[in-house]
């Protein structure tokens, strides 16, 4: 298991029928990465995400997921490949018919062959987990948007995934919320040693928690920088990341 | 992967060996618990040197036994654990608000009735405001001052006009088709089958002709009017209009009134149509009626007034379908479900109350006379 990347893309290009977004990129993710993917906006970070997560097949090239080639892999392989990842997504996308305890356990309940007690308690713990204790008996609709989110986590957590995604999981957070669930994404890697993927352009969660990178760039279509975040800001490879990181103020100043 | 433990005087030490992958071994969990509930040892400790590799399944056991300690006031010890591990139960474990006890108490029967009562009282009100501020917006359009995009009109139009062309001529010749049939059987005995025309004529024009295009069109676009502003309801679009100060009757109830109001009639002629042709199919191919005799009779029992009363059926079940669709999108809840629920009540009503209205109108013709 040592040098079996999590997750390794290659060569992929990202498109909408003609519409190319990202064009012939190459990254691997290493285990127990907190990998953070960043890019202004509509570069294409998120559909870059649906293609990792299977949700749309890449123009050209291959992704591989623990050393299998996810996509050429047959749906079998597939569905074994998927169960070891979580996704939340940027709104939670909880069913609203469903209370929390019942969206984190339909997971179990399609995968698992654990008893309904056990069940209960696993969802107990994975609320827990994510500052929800007591909460099973709510419907997404009673609860506020930062709560859905981490109930959303909970979820992508119920299967214990080696991999789990997140899409600009500090979107439409206060500022307090979106660092508690930053430093809940740091626990949840350092305690299960969860490989995290982060979809994000909020600076703070950047350099709070990445520990690797790629900067994607809509212009070139292309990868322009890598590594750790806070090495990139003091070894920036060219301008576009160096504004990007410190939010313009350079550019400001050089022009008063 | 056994569940073991040690218990002396006052200690449980819970002994963990091997790997603990999708663990669920229901009957020693619950030895394990009740040895704790039943002795209640001032100490629980872990033996974890053997641990090998471990999963959730592990993690509630412990989460579900400390927390037990906890409420017996008990000392648990996780020293021995593994690091991630330990973390990981002072994590789940770490003090969190409670979430609000919010259950009601439940009503008495005087109280529910009343309750229900009120609530009957808000909807009827609820509808009938929607309806005056429907009437308000007509009046917007007439004097030129409703806030309606062009285009909006011109998707309605063509989605519950030209679109819908095919599938109503295909129902109403088919019910032009059983009518004449039915009627058929029957007239024969008489050896009067040459009056299938007549039957299909009069029962086509005078009614079934708006109620088929109706029922059509509820099923389709009042369904589908529910659904999309339901949608928008979802999306915090209404919210967004309405903070605007544009009227959600002006901008998405007087488009789709207009356009039903504009297509409804014409549906209902080509539905009454349709129904002759498919009469006069039965007649031709079945009964040896000749095309022309058929024609014939068809025109005889044709009635300008039964005609215009069918018509008017049509324009008032298209102001029907309309309002139901666009009130139950507009009155939709906040989810997935909600939706589904508005489009299932606007077709619902749609139909009663196109059946209701044909009630009315019937009885009008007869006080009028017509
Ligand atoms: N389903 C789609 N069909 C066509 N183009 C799309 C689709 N989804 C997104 N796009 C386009 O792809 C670009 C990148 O979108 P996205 O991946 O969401 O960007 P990001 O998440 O980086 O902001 C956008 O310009 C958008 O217009
Ligand atoms: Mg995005």
């Amino acid at each position: 298991m040592k040098n079996i990347l999590p997750i390794e893309a290659k060569n992929i290009t990202v498109a909408y029928g003609s519409f190319v977004l990202l064009k012939d990129i190459s990254f691997a993710v290493k285990p127990h990465d907190i990998f953070i993917i960043m890019g202004g906006s509509g570069c294409g970070k998120s559909s870059l995400l649906r293609v990792l997560t299977d949700l749309m097949p890449p123009a050209h090239g291959d992704v591989f997921i623990d050393g299998v080639n996810f996509t050429k892999a047959d749906t079998i392989e597939k569905n074994i490949l998927m169960q070891k990842s979580g996704i939340l997504y940027q709104s939670g996308a909880l069913f609203s018919s469903m209370t929390l305890a019942e969206n984190i356990a339909l997971p179990l309940q399609q995968y698992t062959s654990y008893s309904a007690q056990t069940i209960r308690e696993l969802v107990a713990l994975k609320l827990a987990l994510v500052g929800l204790a007591g909460f099973e008996d709510f419907y997404p609709s009673e609860i506020s948007g930062g709560m859905k989110k981490r109930a959303g986590l909970a979820r992508a957590l119920a299967l214990d995934p080696e991999i789990v995604y997140f899409d600009e999981p500090s979107a439409g957070l206060d500022p307090l919320s979106s660092k508690r669930l930053d430093d809940l994404i740091i626990d949840i890697n350092q305690t299960l040693g969860t490989t995290i993927v982060v979809v994000t352009h909020e600076l703070s969660s950047i350099f709070d928690i990445g520990t690797n990178s790629i900067f994607l760039d809509g212009a070139s279509k292309s990868i322009i920088a890598r590594g750790n975040p806070k090495t990139l800001l003091k070894n920036p490879p060219n301008e576009t990341v160096y504004e990007f990181l410190t939010r313009g103020k350079h550019h400001a100043q050089r022009t008063p | 992967m056994k569940l073991d433990y040690v218990l002396t005087k006052n200690r449980l030490t819970l002994l963990l060996s091997g790997d603990y992958l999708a663990y669920d071994d229901a009957e020693a969990k619950k030895r394990l618990f009740q040895e704790v509930i039943k002795h209640a040892p001032a100490h629980i400790d872990i033996h974890a040197k053997d641990l090998g590799k471990w999963d959730s399944s592990l993690v509630i056991i412990l989460f579900e036994l400390q927390k037990l300690a906890h409420k017996k006031n008990l000392v648990f010890q996780t020293e021995a654990l593994p690091e991630g591990l330990k973390k990981l139960l002072d994590l789940a474990l770490a003090v969190r608000p409670k979430p609000p006890q919010q259950k009601a108490p439940a009503a008495c029967f005087l109280e529910r009735t009343g309750a229900y009562a009120c609530a009957l009282y808000h909807i009827c009100r609820r509808g009938l405001s929607f309806i005056h501020q429907t009437i308000q917006s007509v009046g917007h359009y007439l004097t030129g001052s409703a806030v309606m995009r062009r285009v909006d009109l011109w998707f309605a139009l063509e989605d519950a006009g030209p679109k819908a062309i095919g599938i109503v001529s295909l129902i109403s010749f088919m019910v032009g088709l059983i009518l004449a049939f039915v009627g058929a059987i029957q007239l024969k005995s008489f050896g009067a089958q040459i009056y299938v025309a007549s039957l299909v004529a009069i029962g086509m024009t005078r009614i079934m002709g708006a109620i088929m295009a109706g029922i059509i069109m509820a099923g389709r676009t009042g369904a589908s009017y529910a659904a999309s502003i339901g949608t928008m309801q979802v999306n915090e679009e209404l919210d967004a209009l309405k903070t605007m100060g544009i009227p959600a009757s002006d901008f998405l109830v007087l488009p789709r009134v207009i356009a039903l109001t504009l297509t409804m009639p014409l549906l209902t002629m080509l539905s009454d149509f349709m129904g002759m042709l498919g009469g006069g199919a039965v007649g031709v191919f079945m009964l040896g009626i000749s095309p022309q005799e058929y024609w014939k009779y068809s025109v005889d029992a044709f009635d300008l007034t039964n005609f215009l009363v069918g018509i008017f059926h049509g324009l008032v079940f298209g102001w029907v379908i309309a309002l139901c669709g666009c009130y139950y999108g507009i009155n939709a809840g906040r989810n997935a479900d909600s939706v589904g629920a508005a489009t299932t009540k606007a077709v619902v009503s749609a139909i009663v109350w196109m059946i209701v209205m044909t009630g009315i109108i019937t009885w009008l013709c007869e006080v009028i006379g017509i």
